[in-house]
């Protein structure tokens, strides 16, 4: 039932999007609208994967598109971000324009800030809004040792500050450099990050900033439609688009997408961050893991027997040498002794034999003179 | 730093107890500031700077050159070299205050220290590679408690837990090489995660096996460099067989550091070529990278092989300071240095004075400590009690 309801859906929602294409209805509000419609309803997401183990984010989850061409650098969008998120109030006025003239990044106090960049090729400034991109497999996520951030099946990347332990690897992880931290707290400082306005989302309401932009150049939808409004766009006007939708598969592919006129890198946007999701950079090392567990303590008793035995062997060794050298002196000491005494018996036998023979003779002798 | 002082009838203010009690007292007065104004008040750490100067060297540095307790006990326990049991203790000793000593330092750094165990009894982030060195910090503390108590138990004569204690010795060790070398490792790896910030020079897929092998250039180089010191300022409490086995371990672990140098420079050189970096020696990262591989890892390598085939005890003992200085160096290098360099420099990092005094002030602690302990503990002696009893 729930399939033919989906199904039921995604027909719909094709023949809307193809109203969208043609501009026949806000794109916003009709985003939005299938965006209430629920998670299961995402068109192509039932034909979803093929035979690779790439994740490509969570079936129908969301996503938002920003059209940096569209945007006109009014900071609407800042002050909503700030509005709904109940962030302090920022020291200049979200009105005041000449602020966006300084590159600014996100802060503690800031989710999402436009910068303003010059292109060579191009008359007039261009404007790109920055905020946490909700990677599908994000550095934040992957790098916190209390599981703080979770990619929701929304597509927003949350954050618990209930169990954060405040240690920043997360910022040192993010490619984007977007989580940031409030330094000034003694005792219960939090990462600051957009959440693509979580809690409105799932009540089905636009992110702050989406709903704010007058010029449509956010758009919030399920993400893999908003590829395809991408691509239709980039196909349509080919002269005004470069060809590439920055975060289809930067770090593995991100919830927040982005079309430009120039080279992302003249947008203050790094092009050179690679298609490896920042998990997989880590996996190797953390295979390793179990293997020392496993193999360590058998080389190292290994290690230690044949040094155990070793000494064994040198101690018998030593000990036979010891024994045979005490043999050797023993036996020369005996044979010593043993020709000392056949010589002495000898001695003693010839001087038994002179004595005899001397007694003898002087017996004789005596006979003889008694004789005489 | 003179330990005539530890003799009731000298005066208390002997030059090391001046110098240590000042930076303590500074270091106190920081504490209470980090504590009630938040890093921003004492540190110069960024948004774009997450890790400063207590990372890269209360953290890195403090575990590296931790090393000697796991190397020393590896040597003797398991390799059978029974002619260095001497330099067992007081490696022990010096691997469990820095290991202490790093965690005390993680303290001040991380934004709730009370949570620390969370990883462990609330919700673990098990892909995380600083889960993995948490949880090897953690034990290997213990590990190192554990190898380090019979010390104290035959100071306060308590023979039989000395006795079960000593019989875990090889156990313990095993143990101890196993956590050593999963947590050194993963320090290095947890840069991994970072290859658009850290330098492609010193990013490598072998930073894990880096930090392992240079940890024991770090473990050798230290036993070596902190004997130096203890023969100058405890030489008397140094019995016979300390004495006379100086000499052995001192050539012996030269002789073993200037081999484990020079494989590492291998592995360095192999790095650069598996990643095809040769083109950015040019560079002025290039340069700075010749300057650590040639001068405090090839360099020291030859020092001590030319210290040991001399017998030159004084040009070795020079040369572990040297190869101390590298490590230290290697550690910044990755954690701050060589971190962010495509950041223009007005973004970039520079460690606040206080946090230098923290530094400095935790190291106080453990020369204070370390000092307490060596005076009255047998560490660089045989308790009378037990010679011959291990």
């Amino acid at each position: 039932m729930k399939s033919v309801k989906r199904g039921c859906y995604a027909k719909v929602s094709i023949r809307l999007l193809v109203e969208v294409l043609n501009m026949s209805i806000s794109r916003r509000k009709f985003l939005g609208w299938i965006g209430a419609a629920g998670a299961g309803s995402a068109i192509g997401n039932t034909a979803l994967a093929g035979g690779n183990k790439h994740f490509t984010g969570y079936p129908g989850s969301y996503a938002v598109l920003h059209d940096t061409l569209l945007c006109v650098g009014c900071r609407l969008c800042e002050a909503a971000c700030n509005k709904v998120n109940e962030l302090p109030a920022p020291d200049k006025p979200f009105t005041d324009l000449e602020v966006i003239n300084k590159k600014r990044r996100t802060t503690a106090k800031t989710y999402t800030v436009v910068n303003k960049y010059e292109s060579a090729g191009k008359k007039g400034p261009l404007f790109s809004k920055i905020q946490c991109n909700h990677c599908l497999e994000p550095a934040c996520a992957s790098a916190c040792f209390v599981k703080a951030f979770k990619k929701t099946e929304t597509g927003a990347v949350t954050y618990d500050s209930t169990v954060c332990v405040g240690c920043r690897y997360c910022m040192v992880a993010c490619p984007f450099e977007i989580p940031a931290y409030e330094y000034d707290e003694p005792l219960t400082p939090r990462i600051m990050k957009c959440t693509m306005c979580y809690s409105r989302i799932t009540k089905g309401q636009l992110p702050g900033c989406v709903e704010a932009c007058p010029k449509e150049a956010l758009t919030f939808g399920k993400r893999d439609d908003l590829l395809k409004i991408s691509r239709a766009r980039i196909r349509k006007y080919p002269d005004k688009y470069i060809d590439h939708v920055y975060g289809e598969s930067e770090m593995g592919g991100t919830s927040w997408l982005y079309l430009s006129g120039v080279p992302f890198s003249e947008i203050g946007m790094r092009e050179d961050l690679g298609v490896t999701p920042a998990p997989e950079l880590t996996s190797g090392a953390l295979a390793v893991v179990p293997m020392v567990v496993g193999l360590w303590p058998v080389l190292l008793t290994g290690i230690y027997a044949i040094s155990k035995r070793k000494e064994k062997i040198a101690e018998q060794e030593l000990n036979e040498a010891v024994q045979h050298a005490t043999d050797e002196v023993k036996e020369k000491a005996e044979a010593k002794l043993a020709e000392a005494l056949t010589k002495a018996n000898k001695e003693k036998e010839t001087a038994i034999e002179k004595a005899v023979k001397k007694a003898l003779e002087e017996a004789a002798k005596s006979k003889a003179k008694e004789d005489s | 730093m003179s330990d005539k002082a530890v003799t009731a009838d000298k005066t208390l203010f002997t030059p090391f107890n001046v110098i240590a009690g000042f930076i303590i007292i500074i270091g106190s007065v920081i504490t209470i500031l980090r504590f009630t104004g938040g890093l921003a008040a004492v540190t110069n750490l960024s948004d774009n700077n997450p890790w400063g100067l207590w990372i890269g060297f209360d953290l890195l540095v403090g575990v590296a050159l931790a090393a000697g307790g796991f190397v020393t006990s590896s040597a003797v326990y398991l390799f059978g070299m029974k002619k260095y049991h001497s330099a067992v203790r007081p490696a022990i000793l010096t691997g469990f205050l820095g290991y202490a000593l790093v965690v005390f330092a993680l303290h001040y750094d991380v934004g709730r220290p009370w949570r620390l165990p969370y990883p462990f009894i609330i919700q673990s982030g098990t892909t995380s590679l600083l889960f993995e060195v948490g949880a090897c910090v953690a034990l290997y503390l213990t590990v190192l408690f554990l190898e380090f108590t019979p010390a104290p138990l035959e100071w306060l004569g308590l023979k039989k837990v000395r006795a079960l204690i000593v019989k875990m010795t090889l156990v313990l060790t095993i143990f101890g090489v196993v956590l050593s070398t999963l947590h050194q490792s993963s320090l290095g790896a947890l840069f991994l995660i970072a290859p658009s910030k850290l330098h492609p020079l010193w990013y490598s897929p072998y930073l894990p096996v880096y930090f392992f092998v240079s940890s024991i250039i770090a473990g050798l180089s230290m036993v070596i460099f902190e004997s130096t010191l203890s023969h100058h300022y405890f030489a008397e409490k140094m019995d016979e067989t300390h004495l006379s086995e100086n000499e052995g371990v001192t050539l012996g672990f030269a002789k073993a550091a200037s081999f484990v140098l020079a494989g590492y420079f291998i592995i360095k050189i192999i790095g650069i070529s598996f990643s095809d970096n040769w083109y950015l020696l040019g560079t002025s990262y290039g340069i700075w990278f010749l300057v650590e591989i040639l001068g405090f890892v090839a360099l020291p390598s030859f020092l001590y092989a030319v210290g040991v085939r001399d017998k030159n005890l004084k040009l070795i003992k020079w040369t572990s300071l040297l190869a101390v200085l590298g490590i230290i160096l290697n550690r910044l290098n990755v954690s701050l240095i060589a971190f962010n360099w495509h950041l223009p420099s007005s973004e970039r990092y520079f460690p606040h004075w206080m946090e230098i005094a923290i530094s400095l002030f935790i190291v106080t602690i453990g020369i204070v400590v370390f000092r307490f302990i060596v005076t009255r503990m047998p560490i660089f002696y045989e308790h009378p009690d037990y010679k011959d009893n291990h």
